[in-house]
């Protein structure tokens, strides 16, 4: 199987061919197709993650590697007798003596992501049988679904970096037609469009990083660009900038800090994709990427080193702001796609202070608790509110939909880190290793970021669980297509973060996931007692705090309308409201810039800065204001401007009578401009 | 027979094409005026594979006679909805492409 990992791809590839000629005519609109193409990925999946652990205890047994336990804790190093991935590939294209492959690279991380992406996809597409029963374009959307699955495993899978982009374009495609999937709304379509295009911004970054690391390296593979960023210190400034270029593609397709602003308005599209895209597969392709190029990383950003890196700071940075904006939202599926923004900031601060194994096991259990968070949000809305998201029409549910609730709060324990819960122990092993590796600032970061985790997913669940029903629909517990992928993710929820409880001796994540060819000496920190007793400490006091605040809100009548009363605090929560009014940087001065013509910007910024300089001098100023209003503005600068305008205008008159629009002269232009460069061609050649 | 003669008459074949293009202000003649022009060159071609004692050119005679009729079909159905809107073939009066 590990040499055939092409069949999981193919299959919902193949799925999406079929639903697309032949869904509509089939009993069940084409969701037979999809879940059994994706069933049967998810098998091939797991049958790929048996056959590699018995590939990594097979070399284990003929390497000796005494002590069961001890590899995690050895240097990486192929001396030893490492681990090597099974890569198979042909030629996609030559050129210029270039070979562009495609193929599949198979390791514990590509066996990892791949039943997560098919584990999630399965459970998502057997919610969106009871979701999205009714909608008008049911066969489409499952087409979707099988096509984002097969770009999702393209990615994952790829052997070389360039396969990796297209696997890359390919999913954000997806979910720019799935954000977009009710279009006919307007702010639906202007959230697709705004998702592509910040995509977008962040994957131009991301071609640079390749193309330089593939004139550096000279190879496009991911085994040889690995190689080639581990071999010495002499290639150390090229690293550091394909690490920079590669940094800003993984800010934009992984939701950091300046770029995340797309994921919150994704959370346009259905709530099942939301759950698959946006919080469990598609925005860990960034990280995903860190972690595949990882060497590159590692020494373009001196990640031994400690201190402050790039990549832990916007990791960093990302946790606080995506935690802090979490706070303010109404909607329930912005409150978790904000709480996406901060746990993929731990992912790529994980990443960024050396913690690789800790950084890849919380994008496992992340994609698991997440998902079932985002599918709880949908059965709410499902059975709650008649599909609304506003959390001002929730409250009380915890009576009527009972596997809904139980399911959630296990979600939200997970999230907050609380033991013995999947994200404790994740979370956990990125702050014990920040702390150990001298990246003290963002141990800190992380604990404050655990904080606010567990503070805002209380007040989510208080808003839409507890107190009074503010509906006014007849809540009712969803039906069994959704209850149970619910069932299944909480079950995985509580169990998943066993496979690397380190204090109890189990390590097999580390052991099968981590990579032993082709990796730097990564340092594992140990299990911190103290550490994880603060950690959950401290989300337990959030959780405390908070439901303090909620449940007993009658006694705290003094903090009521301290937004109003407080002027401080009022800023803050403008500041807060408006996202750091980051959008308002990109909409309406970046586009807006870009969009109106100079001058009219120009004159603009002359009328109001002028005129603000005027008004605020006050009364004794305005006339010297007037005067420099009325002769350097209007009489000096607008008369300029105006003159260039009229020149443009000129020139633009003489050249219209070139457009005159008639086929007939367009083509004499042609025709003369042809016999020009054949008379200048043949005197060039005869002198 | 010389390869001159060939030569001029696709010269002079396609001087033609080039005035029924610039000059007809029917979309229809302007069309076969065009495909005067393909085989000025279809002869150029043909004529150089003959003389060269090269297969190639006529192959790719070939191809250009077949794209010839596919882009006349396009062509077509271009003067068509020129027609169906206008109300005549009038090239002259498709100006709406003016800046």
């Amino acid at each position: 199987m590990l040499n055939s990992v092409w069949i999981i791809v193919a299959l919902p590839a193949l799925s999406f061919v079929i639903i697309l000629f032949f869904g509509k005519r089939l009993p069940k609109h084409g969701a037979e197709v999809a879940i059994t193409a994706v069933a049967a990925s998810f098998i091939g999946s797991c049958w790929a993650a048996v056959e590699w652990i018995d590939r990594v205890n097979a070399s284990e047994h003929a390497a000796g590697i005494v002590g069961f336990f001890g590899k995690g804790m050895m240097p990486s190093d192929s001396a030893n007798g490492g681990v090597e991935p099974v890569v198979n590939s042909l030629t996609w294209w030559q050129s210029g003596g270039i070979d562009f492959g495609v193929g599949t690279y198979v390791d514990g991380l590509t066996v990892m992501m791949m039943f997560v992406v098919t584990l999630i996809s399965l459970l998502v597409h057997i919610y969106s049988t009871g979701y999205m029963h009714d909608d008008k374009r049911y066969t489409w959307y499952y087409a979707g679904l099988s096509l984002f699955t097969a770009s999702m495993l393209t990615l994952v899978v790829a052997s070389g970096t360039l396969q990796m982009l297209v696997g890359w374009e390919l999913v954000g495609l997806c979910s720019f037609m799935l954000i977009g999937f009710w279009w006919e709304d307007r702010e639906n379509s202007r959230a697709a469009i705004k998702a592509f295009l910040t995509t977008r911004t962040g994957d131009i970054g991301l071609i640079i990083g390749i193309i330089i690391l593939f004139t550096a390296a000279g190879t496009f593979n991911i085994a040889g660009t690995n190689a080639y960023a581990l071999q010495g210190a002499n290639n150390h400034d090229i690293l550091l900038i394909a690490s920079i270029c590669l940094l800003i593609g993984i800010m934009g397709k992984s939701g950091q800090f300046p770029l995340h602003t797309w994921l919150p308005d994704a959370m346009a599209g259905p709530t099942p994709v939301s759950a698959l895209i946006h919080a469990a597969t598609m925005v860990v392709a960034g990280v995903y990427l860190g972690a595949r190029l990882y060497p590159v990383f590692y020494e373009g950003f001196s990640i031994s080193n400690g201190g402050i890196n790039m990549m832990a700071l916007v990791g960093g940075i990302t946790i606080l702001v995506g935690a802090s904006l979490a706070f303010v939202q109404r909607d329930i599926k912005k409150v978790l796609a904000y709480s996406t923004i901060s746990q993929l900031g731990y992912m790529v601060m994980a990443l960024g202070v050396g913690a690789w194994v800790a950084a890849v096991f919380h994008l496992f259990t992340h994609a698991i608790f997440k998902a079932l968070l985002f599918l709880g949000a949908g059965s709410v809305s499902h059975g709650g509110t008649h599909h609304s998201f506003d959390m001002r029409e929730m409250g009380g549910l915890r009576k009527k939909m009972p596997i809904t609730f139980w399911t959630f709060i296990i979600g939200s324990l997970a999230l907050a880190g609380i033991f013995p819960l999947a994200g404790f122990w994740s979370k956990d092993e990125i702050l014990v290793n920040a702390g150990s590796q001298g990246f003290e600032l963002f141990l800190i970061i992380g604990l404050v970021g655990a904080f606010l985790t567990a503070a805002y997913m209380t007040r989510c669940v208080y808003l839409t669980f507890f107190g009074e029903y503010r509906g006014k629909h007849h809540p009712h517990e969803s039906e069994r297509s959704i209850t149970t992928p619910l069932i299944i993710l909480a079950g995985l929820a509580i169990v998943g973060g066993m496979i690397n409880a380190t204090p109890l001796g189990i390590k097999k994540f580390t052991e099968w996931v981590e990579p032993t060819t082709n990796f730097p000496k990564v340092v594992h920190a140990e299990f911190d007692v103290p550490l994880a007793v603060i950690s959950v400490s401290i989300a337990l006091l959030a959780i405390g705090v908070m439901s303090y605040f909620m449940f007993r809100r009658e006694e705290l009548t003094k903090f009521k309308g301290l937004t109003q009363r407080n002027r401080l605090a009022r800023s803050g929560y403008t500041l807060l409201e408006r996202k750091y009014y980051l959008d308002y940087l990109y909409e309406n001065v970046i586009v807006e810039g870009i969009r109106t013509p100079i001058a009219r910007a120009m004159y603009w910024f002359n009328q109001t800065v002028i005129d603000g300089l005027v008004n605020f001098l006050g009364r004794g100023a305005v006339r010297v204001g007037r005067f420099a209003y009325e002769n350097i503005d209007q009489r000096g600068i607008d008369r300029a401007i105006n003159a260039s305008a009229n020149e443009i205008g000129a020139a633009g008159g003489v050249l219209q009578r070139v457009q005159s629009g008639s086929v007939q002269r367009y083509a004499l232009y042609i025709f003369a401009a042809v016999g020009v460069m054949s008379v200048a061609l043949f005197v060039l050649s005869v002198s | 027979m010389e390869l001159n003669q060939f030569l001029i008459l696709s010269a002079f074949i396609f001087a033609v094409g080039v005035y029924g293009v610039l000059a007809r202000r029917n979309g229809v003649l302007v069309l076969m005026s065009i495909e005067l022009m393909l085989n000025a060159v279809n002869i150029n071609l043909i004529a150089f594979s003959a003389f060269n004692h090269n297969i190639r050119g006529n192959i790719f005679a070939l191809f250009i006679t077949a794209i010839a009729a596919a882009e006349v079909g396009v062509g077509l159905a271009i003067v068509l909805l020129i027609y169906r809107n206008l109300r005549s073939p009038d090239l002259d009066r498709v100006e709406q492409l003016k800046g």
